[in-house]
């Protein structure tokens, strides 16, 4: 039988894993997004896990919520990639600049 | 070993192989991909959690998606991939020694001493006809009704402001405009001009007119 802290221990994994992403793909912005959802993924198996042997259900209305909160950061933030491309021919963190003092 | 233990090891086995590929693989598309997997699997991992609402939400609502929005903008899009690995190897042991160790205090403090069976045993098994669906619901609409409201509002808000920001004014796109068509008087357009008629002479006589 699969204890609680086996689903714990694989979304700390899945964590670990997309923050290695953040650090090792720091130019590419799709990439970033992409690990910013695995995260939310992980935090989700979390909030299930815990749903789960706990016997309640508002674990999983959480997970609804944050379902919904990343569905709207996600499309918004290629929205935000799309015009930063059209502009600027480039996604690369690097040549982002323009703000800078 | 039971099913339930070999079918959990299988899925969290596919579910780190694929959340590995998406930081590492070269080409985007092939990373989203490796993501769907991700999601894919993690709704198998939840059916095993008995959360079956949010399992069939999740390659709904993300694979079915939001997974081909990224995967429709990574094809839109013409990267250049060269200069966006840059610095791949060079961040490469920063970002595996802050993950290392990241784990590895997450493993101490949800390790299997403090949520391990002693502690939490093995889960609420609910009965065959038992409908997680029914249940979410019920407590969606009842406790939860006014967080309901507030995340369609965050969604509306997500739709306008996407649509605001992607769309593009084009001066020199030629397109007709109704109301402008409809609300033309004869005054603005026609005008009568009172002239005395033209003697006919050698030169117009040819009737080029």
């Amino acid at each position: 039988m699969v204890a609680l802290s086996d689903f714990l221990i694989l979304g700390a994994l899945l964590f670990c894993l997309s923050v290695a992403g953040i650090f090792i793909n720091r130019k590419n912005v799709i990439i970033l997004l992409m690990a910013i959802e695995l995260m939310l993924l992980s935090v989700n198996m979390n909030f299930i896990a815990f749903s789960h042997f706990l016997g309640d259900t508002g674990g999983q209305v959480f997970v609804f919520f944050i379902l919904t909160v990343a569905a709207a950061e996600s499309a918004i933030g290629l929205a935000i990639l799309v015009v930063l491309f059209r502009n600027r021919r480039t996604i690369n963190v690097a040549n982002l600049d323009t703000l800078k003092g | 070993m039971g099913i339930e233990s070999i079918l959990f090891y299988l899925f969290a086995a596919i579910l780190v192989l694929a959340g590995g590929a998406v930081i590492t693989v070269r080409n985007p598309v092939h990373a989203v991909l490796f993501l769907v997997l991700a999601f894919f699997t993690s709704a198998a991992i939840w059916l095993l959690l008995e959360a079956e609402f949010l399992a069939i939400a999740l390659v709904l609502v993300y694979v079915g998606a939001v997974m081909v929005l990224f995967l429709f903008v990574v094809m839109m899009l013409d990267i250049n991939l060269a200069p966006l690995r840059e610095g791949f190897i060079k961040y490469l042991p920063v970002g595996a020694g802050v993950a290392i160790v990241m784990f590895i205090e997450m493993v101490t403090v949800v390790g299997a001493k403090r949520f391990g069976f002693d502690s939490y045993g093995q889960g609420l098994k609910h009965a065959a006809d038992y409908s997680n669906t029914k249940e979410l619901g019920g407590v969606l609409y009842t406790v939860y009704v006014y967080p309901f409201e507030i995340a369609a509002a965050i969604l509306l808000v997500a739709i306008v402001a996407a649509i605001a920001l992607t769309m593009r004014r084009r001066p020199q796109a030629k397109y007709q405009d109704p109301a402008r068509q409809v609300a033309i008087r004869r005054s603005d357009r026609v005008r009568l001009v009172k002239m005395a008629a033209e003697k006919k002479t050698a030169t117009t006589a040819g009737g080029a007119d």
